[in-house]
């Protein structure tokens, strides 16, 4: 993995500290302009990965990458799926079993799982997930997926409830079908590693929140640095900056003294991402 | 180690399901859900034991506590089952369709010294939490006026064949996107005293309100105004904010930010500076163990159980403050299909809405 990323929560409307910089950054990037416009400066600065969600507006991204393979060669994404609000909002608004039938082809795997016994239900889970995964990544066709991640809600909505297997049933489908290394993005870092290890999941892509503040860190900024000393494991580090609650350089020179392999960093402003490129460089190289 | 059993496996019952099994001082030990196929995945991939009566599930297995989390016309019975044997109850909200359901309940939880509590977890959100801290050491000074927002993407479509697109079943923005706007302003400021001018407008559904609006009024002459609305994707996901303004200030608050503008140096004391200033959600949060969708879904998890184990028995949202909130939303209700006033275009004698059936409602909605 490259040891910076590229991330597009500013994109979409996510902002941590504040609602009303969330908003005017979807008013902002409502033109997909100033989205690859952004995209462009990460790039040409150096950053090749970009560590995006599966939101319907990437298919647009993707669009603008694939007419230009020569500008963007060495550009890869890292999809990181479900988009889940997307399944959120539709179990909403339809229930659970009725929200799965509309993103899954029709017939097929749903309806024995409805009829059928808890042996069938494991084999169509299976299927289920892989069609869902497959159709997560269809707007990545002919692009560089290298590594694909399971979104935080529903790797720690899984992990919480205890459904493990789910974690071995996602690896192995990026691997088999997008030769792809699997990653797992979480808000409960050392807990998944244990159920990654369970499942036979060795040396896991995890990417979870790295901050001097320990923000969200679930288990502690001790239990956080321990881990990522002792434990044989791929760490990127996300929400460095804990929305901006720690200076820039004070928050990369800090989780540089970490032992992680990448650091994924959104900005809004091509400054913020030269700068904050400048300081990752500098702190890694000490 | 406490056993405790869910009912419902919705949307909030596979959340708290998650958050609940994680639970250091909890055993998870009976599921339940009428959708069978459901609890069949649930016990093939979790072993957890399934049910799919939650009285069976009462019955069989010995609990301590239990977690509804089941559409809200069947809180009443489910509660009073769970309460009638003595188990400590977390239900979701809102609590209960029904006024006098609720008031009973609230009754049988403090008579059987039970640990109760409802899920409206904005009162385990450290932003409003700073809020209450501030308004209740008089930081505003007097407050005069209160506004609550709530807006988000459910209902998009004029379609939906969930309970949430029935009334009855306690579907519609009222009860679901409503409520928490009107708890926070409970807990924040008081309950309200009387609505009026309320709108319960439909947008995309046919049976339920999309929107909703009203003003509410305060004993001490303080004013509010509630807007809600479950039809807007201009936002990703539920937002709510409340706005406070009194003699000495003004607050807007939101589950991320704290903002103040604190006019006198009378409020010094209590608040960073005076003008504006804002804080941020890293300066209030705390710690959970566990972390899915937010903090607060965890904290309030988290401080049922710590109720239970402690022995304490006054909670930060317990039965007795949810049907406050219910007697708001019944209120509202009632106050929906009453009188308005014509605007009158120069002629001399204003018209009054027919008392006849339905109403303003009706009127509006063309019934």
């Amino acid at each position: 993995m490259d040891r910076i990323l590229f991330g597009d929560n500013q994109f979409f409307g996510i902002n941590h500290m504040s609602e009303e910089k969330a908003r005017a950054q979807a008013i902002r990037f409502a033109d997909i302009h100033e989205i690859t416009d952004l995209l462009d400066a990460a790039y040409d600065s150096g950053i090749h990965v970009f560590m995006c969600t599966t939101h319907d507006r990437i298919a647009e991204v993707c669009a603008h990458v694939r007419l230009h393979p020569e500008r963007y060669s060495k550009l890869e994404f890292y999809p990181c799926m479900p988009y889940a609000h997307k399944y959120a909002n539709a179990v909403t608004e339809h229930g659970t079993m009725e929200a799965l039938k509309r993103f899954l082809p029709a017939e097929g795997a749903l309806s024995a799982l409805v009829r059928g016994s808890v042996s069938v239900a494991r084999r169509d889970v299976e299927g289920m997930a892989r069609l869902l995964i497959d159709a997560e990544m269809k707007m990545f066709s002919g692009l560089k997926t290298p590594v694909i991640f399971l979104q935080n809600v529903v790797t720690d909505l899984l992990l919480g409830m205890g459904i493990k297997d789910a974690f071995r049933i996602f690896a192995d489908h990026v691997q088999d079908r997008y030769k792809a290394e699997p990653g797992f993005i979480t808000m409960n870092m050392p807990r998944l590693l244990d159920a990654l290890e369970q499942v036979g999941i060795e040396n896991p892509i995890v990417c979870a929140n790295m901050n001097k503040l320990g923000f969200r860190m679930c288990g502690g900024i001790d239990l956080y640095e321990k881990t990522i000393a002792s434990r044989k494991f791929r760490p990127v580090a996300m929400s460095v900056l804990a929305s901006g609650a720690i200076e820039p350089r004070e928050a990369i020179e800090y989780v540089c003294s970490q032992k992680i392999e990448s650091i994924v960093f959104g900005a809004s402003s091509k400054s913020n991402i030269l700068n904050t490129k400048r300081l990752i460089d500098e702190y890694s190289v000490a | 180690m406490l056993n405790v059993g869910l009912i419902g496996l919705g949307k909030m019952g596979l959340s708290h399901l998650a958050i609940v099994n994680t639970h250091p001082a909890v055993k998870l030990v009976g599921i339940c859900d009428s959708a069978s196929y459901l609890c069949g995945i649930l016990h093939k991939y979790t072993g957890i034991e399934v049910f799919s009566n939650y009285r069976e599930m009462l019955d069989k297995k010995s609990l301590d506590a239990v977690i509804i989390a089941t559409p809200s016309r069947f809180h009443g019975e489910m509660v009073r089952e769970a309460l009638n044997r003595g188990l400590h109850v977390f239900c979701e909200k809102p609590f209960c369709l029904d006024v006098s359901d609720g008031l009973d309940l609230a009754e049988l939880a403090e008579r059987k010294g039970v640990v109760n509590q409802v899920g409206y977890h904005y009162r385990f959100v450290g932003a409003f939490n700073e809020a209450k801290r501030l308004l209740d050491a008089h930081a505003l000074g007097r407050l005069h006026h209160v506004r609550v927002e709530a807006y988000g993407p459910v209902v998009l479509r004029p379609k939906g064949a969930t309970w949430r697109s029935k009334g009855s079943e306690g579907g519609g923005c009222l009860y679901d996107y409503a409520c928490h706007a009107i708890d926070i302003v409970n807990y924040l400021v008081g309950r309200p005293d009387a609505v009026s001018g309320t709108v319960l407008n439909r947008i995309f559904s046919r049976d339920v309100d999309d929107e909703v609006y009203a003003t509410m009024h305060f004993a001490d002459g303080m004013t509010g105004m509630i807007a809600a609305n479950w039809s807007d994707d201009s936002l990703r996901r539920m937002s709510t904010q409340v706005t406070l303004w009194g003699t000495n200030g003004r607050m807007v608050v939101d589950r991320q930010e704290v903002k103040t503008f604190i006019r006198a140096a009378a409020g010094g004391a209590v608040a960073a500076k005076e003008g504006w200033d804002i804080r941020h959600t890293t300066d209030f949060h705390s710690d959970v163990w566990y972390y899915l969708r937010g903090e607060e879904y965890s904290a309030q998890l988290d401080h049922f159980f710590q109720c239970i184990v402690e022995g304490r028995r006054e909670n930060i949202s317990s039965f007795d403050s949810a049907v406050q909130t219910d007697c708001v939303v019944s209120a509202m209700l009632q106050n929906a299909g009453e009188a308005w006033r014509q605007v009158d275009s120069g002629s001399r004698s204003p018209t009054l809405s027919p008392n006849g059936s339905g109403g303003f409602l009706s009127a509006v909605m063309g019934r």
